[in-house]
C-alpha cells in the first residue's frame, strides 16, 4: 500500500493519519500482553513499574514470585490438574471429531446440516449456559467434584473446534489422490496412513490444539465442577484475581504467554508445510 | 443381436443376479451407514453429555413437583374448588389424609418448608397442626380452623392451588421481575428488587456496544493486513494472533495491571503530570473496564473473519472506480464496503454472541455496575433449589436469545462463513 507519486496533498495525510491509527490499534493489542511480562520479574510485591526497574538497575528485578510459583505445592499441583484434564481431554475431543469430520465428509451422509447444527452447538451456546446444563446433570450422575466429570465437559467443548477444522481440511482434500494411490497397488490401510493420513494431519493438529487452548484456559465450567481435589490453575487464579492479587499470578501469566507463543509457532509451521504440500498436489 | 435386445426389457442384474436398481439400493444404503457409523460415537455423547443436560435444565425452571407430590390429595380436591372464601371439607379431609401419610412418609416437614417459600411463616402453622391431625376425626374442617386462625385464609389455599400445577410460570417472571401478588394476578414485584430486566437491557447494549467499537477497530487494521505485502501482513497478523491464542484470564489480569488505581496507565499520567495524585482515574470494576477488556480480548473474533474476506477482494477494484471519477470515500462506500460485509457480519456475530455470554472478565473488572446477565445466573447456581430454578430460568432466556440472533444470521449469511485461526 505505498504511497503512489502522484498522491494529492490530502491523500498524503490520509495515508500517514490511517497508518499512525492503525500502529495505535494494534499496540492497544499488543501491549497489554507485553507489559505483564516485566512486571513478573518485579523485585517489589507491586503491580506497577518502580523506580529501578525503570532505570534497569539489577536490584528492582528478581526471580522471587518464579520460586513463589514453583516452590508453592498448591500452584504446582494445580498446573499438573489443568495439564491432566487438557491433555485427556484433547485425546478424547480429537478421536472423537476426526471421526465425525470424516463421516460429514461422505457424500453419503444422511441429515447433514441438521447433525453438523448439533456437533457445532456446543461453540454457539454461552459457556455460563453449558456450564449450569452440566453442573446439575453430572451432580446427579455422581461426577461432579471428579476428573471424569471435568474431562467429558471440556470434551463437549473442544469438539466443534476440531470438527470445523478437519472438515475445512477435507474439503480441499484431492479425491483423485486417492485413486492414484490404489491403481499403484497400496491397499486401503495403506493409503489411510501414507495418504490421507498426512493431508488431514494439520487440520488434525490444529483441532487439537485449539481444544487444548480451550480446555487448559476454561474457568467456568471447573470453577463450578471441580473440587479441592481437581483445582486447575485456571481456578486458581481467578479466584487469586478477586480476593488479593499478589505478583505471582504475572509470574504464571508470562509462562502462559510464552505458551501462546510457542502454539502460535506451531500452528504457522503447519500452515506452512501445509501450503507447500497442497502447492505439490495437481489440481 | 436378438438375444441382447431380448435382454433388455428384463432388469439389468448385478453380477450376483439381483436386479442392478436393488443392488445400488442396498450399496447406497451401507454407504449411508458407514458415513453415520463415523459421526455416530460424537453425535451420542453430545446427545447424552450436551443436549440432554440442557434439556433437563429448561424443563427444571418450569417443573414444580412439590405439592402435587407431597400433598397429592390436597392438590386433587382443590381442582374443585373455586377460589371463593374457605374451601369446603372435602379438602379438609384430603388435607388431613396428605398429612397423615407426610407424617408417616417423614416427607411433611419438606412440603412445610416448600410452602413456607411462598408464604413465609405457614411453616409451623402446617407442622402444628400435622402434629395433631391424627387424633381428629371427620369433619376436619372446623378443627382445623380451630387449630390455626391461618387456614381461614383463602389466600393460602390459592396459593397452594397455584403450586398445585406441574408446570409453574414463577421463575420467568421472576427472572423478568414479575410474581404473583396476593390476590394471585401477575403484577411487577417491589422496585427495589427489579434487578434482571435491567441487567438484560445491559447486557444487550453493552454487547453491540462492544461489537461496535471492535468494528471501528478492526476494520482499519484487517483493511492494512489485507493490502500489505504477504511478508508485512504476515507479521503483523502475529499482533493479532498472539492475544487470540492468549489465555483469557492472562489478558484479564492484564488489564487489572493496567487499568487499577495503582496500575501502570495512573502511575504514568501522576509522573507525566496530567492528572494529580489524588485526582487517579477510575477505569476498572466498573463499566468502562468491562468495555476496555472485553473489547480487546474480542477485537480478534472480528479482525480474522474481516481480513479473510478483505483478502480475496482485488485491489484493482477501488482503482477502477477512481479512475472512472468516483470521489476516494465513494469509491470506498459503494464499491469495497459492500464486498466486506459478509467478513463484517460475521464479525459481529460471532463477538455478539461471545459478548452475551461472558462472564469471567465483568466477574473480575466489571464491579458493580459493569456485570452481566451470566454473572447472576452464576451466582444463582450456587444458591438455594429455588434459585437454582431461577438460573434455569435465566439461562433459558438467554439461550433463547443467542438462538434467534444465530438463527437470524444464519439466514442473513451462511455458518460456513464462521472460520478459525
Amino acid at each position: 500500500m505505498a504511497l503512489p507519486s502522484y498522491a494529492t496533498p490530502v491523500e498524503r495525510i490520509w495515508h500517514y493519519a490511517f497508518n499512525i491509527i492503525c500502529g495505535l490499534i494494534f499496540f492497544f493489542l499488543i501491549a497489554p500482553i507485553i507489559v505483564i511480562i516485566p512486571l513478573a520479574f518485579n523485585a517489589e510485591p507491586y503491580f506497577t513499574f518502580t523506580r529501578e526497574m525503570l532505570t534497569f538497575n539489577p536490584d528492582g528485578y528478581s526471580l522471587r514470585w518464579f520460586n513463589n510459583l514453583f516452590g508453592s505445592t498448591e500452584w504446582m499441583s494445580s498446573i499438573r490438574n489443568s495439564f491432566i484434564i487438557s491433555i485427556a481431554s484433547t485425546i478424547l475431543a480429537t478421536a472423537l471429531g476426526t471421526l465425525a469430520a470424516l463421516g460429514l465428509n461422505r457424500p453419503s451422509m444422511p441429515a447433514r446440516g441438521l447433525i453438523t447444527a448439533v456437533l457445532i452447538s456446543p461453540m454457539i451456546v454461552p459457556l455460563i449456559i453449558t456450564a449450569a446444563a452440566l453442573f446439575s446433570f453430572f451432580a446427579r450422575a455422581g461426577l461432579s467434584q471428579t476428573f471424569p466429570g471435568i474431562i467429558l465437559s471440556h470434551v463437549v467443548l473442544g469438539t466443534p473446534f476440531v470438527v470445523l477444522t478437519v472438515t475445512a481440511s477435507l474439503a480441499g482434500f484431492n479425491e483423485t489422490l486417492i485413486r492414484a494411490s490404489q491403481s499403484l497397488g497400496a491397499n486401503q490401510t495403506r493409503t489411510f496412513f501414507k495418504v490421507i493420513l498426512p493431508l488431514l494431519l494439520p487440520g488434525v493438529i490444529s483441532g487439537a490444539l485449539f481444544a487444548f487452548v480451550t480446555s487448559l484456559d476454561e474457568v467456568v465450567i471447573v470453577n463450578f465442577m471441580a473440587g479441592p481435589e481437581q483445582t486447575p490453575m485456571t481456578v486458581r487464579m481467578f479466584s487469586g484475581l478477586r480476593e488479593e492479587i499478589s505478583p505471582t499470578i504475572l509470574a504464571l501469566a508470562s509462562l502462559l504467554v510464552a505458551l501462546s507463543i510457542l502454539l502460535l509457532s506451531t500452528l504457522e509451521m503447519i500452515r506452512r508445510r501445509n501450503e507447500r504440500l497442497r502447492g505439490m498436489s495437481p489440481g | 443381436m436378438a438375444s441382447s435386445r431380448k435382454t433388455s426389457r428384463e432388469p439389468i442384474l448385478a453380477a450376483d443376479g439381483t436386479p442392478l436398481k436393488q443392488a445400488l439400493r442396498r450399496s447406497q444404503k451401507a454407504e449411508r451407514r458407514r458415513a453415520f457409523a463415523l459421526v455416530a460415537p460424537l453425535l451420542i455423547f453430545l446427545l447424552i453429555v450436551f443436549v440432554v443436560p440442557i434439556l433437563a435444565m429448561i424443563w427444571r425452571s418450569v417443573y414444580n413437583p412439590e405439592i402435587r407430590g407431597y400433598l397429592p390429595q390436597t392438590a386433587a380436591a382443590l381442582q374443585q374448588w373455586d377460589g371463593q372464601d374457605v374451601p369446603p371439607e372435602p379438602v379438609f379431609q384430603a388435607m388431613a389424609a396428605d398429612m397423615i401419610v407426610g407424617i408417616e412418609n417423614r416427607t411433611i416437614g419438606r412440603a412445610a418448608a416448600r410452602i413456607n417459600r411462598e408464604i413465609p411463616g405457614a411453616r409451623s402453622t402446617v407442622m402444628r397442626t400435622a402434629r395433631q391431625v391424627d387424633e381428629w376425626s371427620a369433619p376436619y374442617r372446623e378443627k382445623f380452623l380451630d387449630a390455626d386462625a391461618d387456614w381461614a385464609n383463602p389466600e393460602l389455599w390459592r396459593i397452594l392451588k397455584r403450586e398445585s400445577r406441574l408446570l409453574t410460570p414463577t421463575y420467568y417472571l421472576l427472572a423478568v421481575d414479575y410474581e404473583y401478588n396476593s390476590q394471585g394476578e401477575i403484577a411487577p414485584r417491589p422496585e427495589v428488587y427489579q434487578v434482571y430486566k435491567g441487567l438484560f437491557f445491559r447486557t444487550a447494549w453493552m454487547s453491540i456496544l462492544i461489537t461496535l467499537i471492535c468494528v471501528v477497530l478492526a476494520y482499519p487494521i484487517s483493511y492494512m493486513l489485507a493490502t500489505q505485502p504477504a511478508r508485512i501482513a504476515n507479521l503483523l497478523l502475529i499482533l493479532v494472533l498472539l492475544p487470540f491464542w492468549t489465555s483469557l484470564l492472562v489478558r484479564t489480569s492484564a488489564w487489572i495491571v493496567l487499568l487499577q488505581q495503582q496500575g501502570v496507565i495512573n502511575e504514568l499520567l501522576v509522573a507525566v503530570g496530567i492528572i494529580g495524585d489524588d485526582g487517579r482515574l477510575r477505569m476498572i470494576y466498573n463499566r468502562t473496564g468491562t468495555i476496555v477488556a472485553m473489547t480487546h480480548i474480542l477485537l480478534p473474533f472480528m479482525v480474522l473473519p474481516l481480513y479473510s474476506v478483505m483478502k480475496t477482494i482485488p485491489p484493482s477494484y477501488l482503482r477502477a472506480a477512481k479512475s472512472l471519477g468516483a470521489h476516494p470515500f465513494r469509491a470506498w462506500w459503494r464499491v469495497y464496503f459492500p464486498l466486506t460485509i459478509p467478513g463484517l457480519a460475521a464479525g459481529c456475530i460471532l463477538v455478539f454472541i461471545l459478548a452475551i455470554g461472558y462472564y469471567i472478565t465483568p466477574a473480575l473488572v466489571g464491579g458493580d455496575s459493569g456485570i452481566f446477565i451470566s454473572n447472576l445466573i452464576a451466582q444463582n447456581m450456587q444458591g438455594s433449589s429455588a434459585q437454582l430454578k431461577l438460573a434455569a430460568a435465566l439461562a433459558t432466556i438467554l439461550l433463547v436469545a443467542v438462538l434467534i440472533v444465530y438463527w437470524v444470521f444464519n439466514k442473513l449469511v451462511g455458518v460456513d462463513r464462521l472460520k478459525f485461526g
